[in-house]
């Protein structure tokens, strides 16, 4: 399944990889493929900006504004002006997702 | 927390322990708990209670080492969250495994919801793997992660600080035994997340439940309106006048809450408000049909209930993008910049109208 077209903030600068294949390693959405030694692409819109890549990336050729992509999340950040966060586990805001 | 690692034998018979432990193992860094690999009724019972309900916010293990089997120096480092559930799911697989098992502290949830939080982070785990002393117990220096833990988890700053090499695991602790027979390497398969029918019906009471929390206040407010006369509030207006209105309010419930996530590929469009929107239109149109009181009633009302029904159904259905695998923030926020203002939208003519209804109602005009 995938989610709304041409949204993700994923950005890959191939001069700067390695070829390690972290990235493919870590994607749960199968972004990645190793094409010619390097790190591609397969489809920007699998992305899920969850940033596992990005936090990944020995050599800094990731980037993504990384989040939750969580309704109610975003709500409760832009009521609270803060950042998205899920409150998941926060016995306070009495949340009972995920 | 951290007693519980490094039990001194004599500790050990004063604390009631897990019915899922077995005695321990003695390391060259102390005691530590073995735990069994079949999972006991209290266990299935903890699982479904964590499926419908709050029960899941407080399921927890206490963080730090553990062993499977007769694990040895040799032996593998699997580390996850210390929500119940997800230990289970990991230990049930070790089955017939010698192996250890790093349980850090992410307050009670699960891997991927942790790890996007920061809770199933570097920090954590860093000091996990120093307080557990591993590096004394394992001659090894390589540690299995699950793969959803890599969106908390640096691997190469653990490594600079602690020596240990993350290897991140398959999705799912079910492919563990397959991952390490084949010399851990990963299928395809193992490396994505899956969002069959049974896993999004498994997530749908807890998609219900918030929503029926709600539920009384709009009866409320239903009631309160339909009962509503010059004269004050006559109850038996509100409970024929309402009845319908409740009933499309608890079938909206089930068609943003149940249906579309359960139908979720099979419903056109991406955005999941138009999703939810869409199966919200077809069940208000069906149930229209078999209820001929808002048809004949009143085509006001009928017009009321096409306005606001599908939108609250959209807005339901909307919050499932919380639960899903492949949403991302950025479509989230996008759906919401234009969604809120069309709920707002629809909240507000449904008002003028049963205004309006009220004022006919009342014969005002």
């Amino acid at each position: 399944m995938r989610y709304l077209r041409k949204m993700s903030t994923l950005k890959y600068c191939a001069e700067k990889c390695a070829g390690c294949g972290r990235c493919i390693e870590v994607c749960p959405q199968g972004v990645f493929v190793i094409r010619d030694k390097r790190a591609a692409i397969t489809d920007q819109d699998l992305c899920m900006e969850c940033g596992a890549c990005a936090k990944n990336c020995d050599f800094n050729a990731i980037a993504v504004s990384a989040g939750v992509g969580c309704a109610s999340a975003v709500i409760r950040g832009m009521l609270t002006g803060g950042e998205p966060t899920c409150g998941c586990g926060d016995a306070s805001t009495g949340s009972g997702c995920c | 927390m951290q007693r519980l690692t490094f039990i001194p034998s004599a500790n050990i018979k004063k604390k009631p322990l897990p019915v899922w432990t077995m005695g321990t193992i003695s390391t060259p860094a102390g005691a530590v708990l073995k735990v069994r690999t079949d999972l006991s009724r209290a266990d299935i019972w903890g699982m479904v209670k964590s499926r419908v309900s709050a029960f899941r916010m407080n399921y927890i293990v206490m963080p730090g080492l553990y062993a499977v089997g007769e694990p040895t120096k040799e032996c593998d480092v699997f580390v996850t969250a210390n929500y119940k559930m997800s230990f289970d799911a990991l230990r049930r697989e070790l089955t017939g495994m010698n192996a250890w098992v790093l349980v850090i502290d992410t307050k009670g949830i699960n891997v991927w919801c942790a790890a996007g939080k920061g809770t199933f982070g570097t920090d954590e785990l860093v000091k996990r793997i120093t307080e557990a002393h591993l590096n004394s117990i394992v001659s090894h220096r390589r540690i299995i992660l699950p793969q959803l833990g890599a969106v908390g988890v640096s691997a190469g700053t653990v490594q600079k600080k602690t020596g240990f090499r993350v290897s991140f695991g398959p999705v799912r602790a079910k492919d563990i035994p397959a991952y390490v027979s084949s010399s851990y390497k990963k299928t395809t398969e193992m490396s994505l997340t899956k969002f069959s029918v049974l896993d999004r019906l498994v997530l749908t009471p807890m998609e219900i439940n918030p929503a029926m929390k709600k539920f009384p206040w709009f009866a409320a407010v239903v009631l309160i309106i339909f009962g509503l006369q010059p004269s004050g509030i006559l109850f038996q207006q509100a409970w024929y006048g309402g009845l319908p209105f409740l009933v499309l309010g608890l079938l909206a419930v089930f068609s943003g809450a149940f249906l579309t996530p359960v139908l979720l590929p099979f419903v056109p469009f991406r955005s999941f408000a138009i999703k939810g929107w869409l199966m919200g239109l077809v069940t208000n149109f069906l149930s229209a049909q078999f209820y001929s009181f808002v048809n004949t009633q009143d085509k006001l009302l009928l017009v009321t209930s096409y306005i606001l029904f599908p939108a609250l159904s959209s807005y339901i259905a909307l919050q499932f993008t919380g639960a899903t695998t492949f949403t991302g923030m950025s479509g989230v926020k996008r759906e919401l910049k234009i969604g809120i203002p069309f709920y707002f939208g629809a909240l507000g003519i449904s008002l003028v109208l049963i205004v309006l209804f009220k004022i006919r109602e009342w014969g005002l005009v």
